[in-house]
């Protein structure tokens, strides 16, 4: 991280947003472009929803990159709250300055206002978000929120519409410049309307054969054109099939790079039993799957392969 | 639709484009949409940005805007393409906007835009998705009638004294339901923890010694999500359970409500009407499979499949209230009922059994069923709400005690 980062300006076209996602090895659909392209410009958060390991959180690590802003991250889980997402004092320091100043016998007014000042105050993702960058504005990144509960959602929701904070010691800290907001959810509970209409929303899907497969070419360089039309025609299949927990990009991804490592050129029934742990995560998927459906599935990948190469 | 169809831009006048997103906005929320007048001018910001190049980018920035859930994809989908299909306003209004994109464009607009925008304007783009609407709603029509027994349900209207008898039931009600910790703090004077920041301001006040505050976790309600069973066997309950789940929707958050016969139907937003007639009468008619049969296996498998991550993530209770009796005679019920099972914090089975005392229900349902109950709770003489919220409030007794006491009777009878 020692060098200097370069500061990039926004790209001005639909175009020139897909042209950025994919410098930085992201291959989004122009639909998402649109929303990105409109989340930066019109300084809105954007909402993504999706499944997971449809590359949400992916967005923002390469809009950071892209943009050359730094990468402001808040993971959500239930139960956070503001001492944890935006600032808390640091009351050990409070407690020995307090001793130290009673000691000097310092007056009480001076004692409140030495400590509750910047030099006490732990800042979490959300305040930093706030401050100036050399940069520009970070890239603020709330993954997936539907993990908190509708409290932490109702606080959100003042912060993204005014980009501000109270703190009842100091007063209200405001951002010059609105950071870059993407907020994710995998959708285990509605969020709230009121805060998805202050977002651009956006539904992330599994990719098409021919994106995925480009995908896959940028993510895993390493495997063979065959056995990369091979691994999607599967996990497309797959994405077909009634099963709990349809296999994302990641899974994907994933599974190309561990058939690789076990050195497999193309895919057979073996194969994919013994790695069917990398593509599905819940045991009835793998149990429905494992064996003579996965051989028919295979089957049907390769004639579909032979017809389209004839 | 006739009235909704866009209106013809007039040359020159600035609100056209305003006036038209306007137009489509309530045609979307006469689809059923939330959109209110405030999406309006984000959309016109949204279009400004843009600009009105591309069919496609049109509609994406549309859709950034208007839509806010997955569900909604689909009535957007079709809206736009029924609203924005005339070529002739959408040029118009590309000649309106289009100015701004000269100075906001970088290259040369000319040619290529003409070309774009014959590209956007071509008719044939509109076609492939109109045949598959079509095709997809024949298809619709043709699977619903020919499997199931569709039915309608009247119910009787609630008198005020029962409505008093109602709230009164529900105000004694105790579901077998603990209050769960939660990993927020509330200042408590016993409390485990220490309050640092409540010391620190209490110290600042007085001066002297600092007095240690605590605090302990707060408590509240889990979810709770009711699954049930309206087919003909439960016919003569329906009443009272649409009773019980209005009660009980509107009187805690985070209740979820879905009924089911033959297919499953999540009822939790007609059950919000605060009116208990208002709420039964749209109940009843946004439910199709009213005493028809029973497939709990199936709509099991549905609920797990499409709700039970979205509403069983925060430790959720699941209240089950069926008879167990299946037409598919228990087919992949027991393999539901476990994923069910482990998916929630607490899973309670609410049956009731006929209308006799000492019926022993033992159809395959009800055994494929059992082993995955936390909770096992018959009533024989279910007449009113106030019974039910009786057999309800009963303290918990243990998974294991209901499921053997219930395994014994069995063997008696055998």
């Amino acid at each position: 991280m020692g060098t200097a980062r370069r500061m990039f300006a926004l790209p001005t076209t639909v175009t020139d947003t897909l042209e950025l996602l994919g410098s930085a090895d992201y291959i989004a659909d122009r639909s998402l472009a649109t929303a990105v392209h409109l989340a930066l410009h019109l300084k809105r958060p954007l909402f993504l929803e999706g499944e997971a390991g449809v590359g949400k959180t992916e967005i923002a690590k390469v809009l950071a990159t892209a943009l050359g802003r730094r990468l402001i991250r808040l993971q959500c889980y239930e139960g956070l709250d503001v001492a944890t997402a935006v600032y808390e004092w640091d009351y050990a320091r409070q407690m020995i300055e307090i001793r130290l100043a009673e000691a000097a016998n310092e007056d009480r007014d001076e004692i409140e206002s030495t400590i509750f000042s910047d030099r006490f105050l732990i800042k979490r993702p959300l305040l930093q978000a706030l401050e100036p960058e050399i940069e520009g504005p970070p890239v603020l990144l709330i993954d997936e929120l539907d993990r908190t509960d509708e409290p932490f959602e109702a606080y959100l929701l003042e912060l993204l519409s005014d980009f501000q904070v109270t703190i009842p010691e100091i007063g209200t800290i405001r951002a010059d410049q609105p950071p870059i907001v993407v907020i994710t959810s995998n959708r285990t509970r509605e969020i709230h309307d009121a805060l998805k209409r202050r977002c651009f929303y956006y539904w992330v899907d599994y990719p098409t054969a021919a994106r995925e497969l480009e995908i896959l070419k940028r993510k895993a360089p390493g495997a063979s054109e065959s056995l990369s039309r091979e691994v999607v025609g599967f996990v497309q299949k797959l994405r077909g099939m009634d099963l709990f927990k349809l296999p994302g990009i990641a899974e994907t991804i994933d599974w190309t790079e561990a058939l690789m490592q076990l050195d497999v050129l193309e895919l057979t029934p073996h194969a994919i039993n013994d790695t069917l742990g990398v593509l599905l995560k819940y045991q009835d998927d793998i149990a429905r799957l494992h064996g003579s459906e996965a051989a028919r599935l295979l089957e049907q990948v390769k004639a579909e392969a032979a017809a389209a190469a004839a | 639709m006739a009235s909704s169809a866009p209106r013809q831009a007039s040359e020159g006048s600035g609100g056209s484009l305003l006036a038209n997103l306007m137009h489509f906005a309530r045609t979307l929320r006469a689809a059923g949409l939330p959109v209110g007048p405030g999406k309006v001018i984000d959309a016109v910001a949204a279009v400004r940005t843009i600009g009105i190049t591309d069919r496609r980018d049109f509609y994406w920035t549309l859709h950034a805007v208007f839509v806010n859930r997955p569900d909604q994809r689909l009535i957007f989908d079709q809206a736009f393409h029924v609203f924005w299909r005339n070529p002739d306003l959408l040029k118009k209004m590309m000649g309106l906007v289009l100015p701004e994109l000269r100075v906001e464009g970088e290259e040369d607009p000319g040619a290529a835009m003409a070309r774009r925008l014959a590209e956007a304007l071509h008719p044939n783009q509109n076609e492939g998705s109109e045949a598959e609407e079509t095709e997809t709603e024949l298809d619709a029509a043709m699977t619903f009638s020919d499997r199931e027994q569709l039915r309608g349900m009247d119910f009787e209207k609630m008198s005020l004294e029962e409505l008093a008898r109602a709230k009164a039931a529900i105000a004694k009600l105790r579901l077998p339901i603990e209050d769960v910790p939660t990993r927020r703090f509330a200042p408590d004077r016993h409390g485990a923890r220490a309050d640092l920041r409540a010391t620190m301001r209490a110290a600042l006040r007085s001066g002297g010694l600092i007095e240690l505050k605590r605090k302990d976790p707060r408590r509240r309600p889990p979810p709770l999500v009711v699954l049930c069973d309206i087919s003909g066997s439960m016919s003569r309950y329906s009443r009272v359970f649409l009773h019980f789940m209005h009660s009980v929707t509107n009187d805690r958050d985070r209740v979820h409500t879905f009924v089911f016969g033959t297919r499953l139907t999540n009822i939790s937003r007609y059950l919000r009407y605060r009116d208990v007639d208002l709420a039964l009468e749209r109940v009843a008619e946004a439910v199709v499979d009213w005493s028809g049969g029973t497939r709990i296996g199936h709509c099991l498998a549905e609920f797990n499949r499409l709700w039970s991550r979205r509403l069983l993530g925060q430790g959720a209770i699941v209240l089950l209230i069926t008879d167990g009796l299946d037409r598919d005679a228990g087919a992949g019920l027991a393999h539901e009922m476990d994923r069910l099972h482990r998916s929630c914090r607490r899973l309670i089975w609410l049956n009731p059994l006929l209308r006799y005392e000492g019926f022993e229900p033992r159809s395959l349902g009800m055994k494929a069923m059992m082993p995955y109950v936390d909770e096992f709770r018959p009533v024989h003489n279910l007449e009113s709400l106030e019974i039910l919220i009786e057999v309800l409030s009963t303290p918990v007794t243990r998974r294991a005690t209901a499921a053997s006491a219930w395994r014994h009777s069995e063997e008696r009878a055998a």
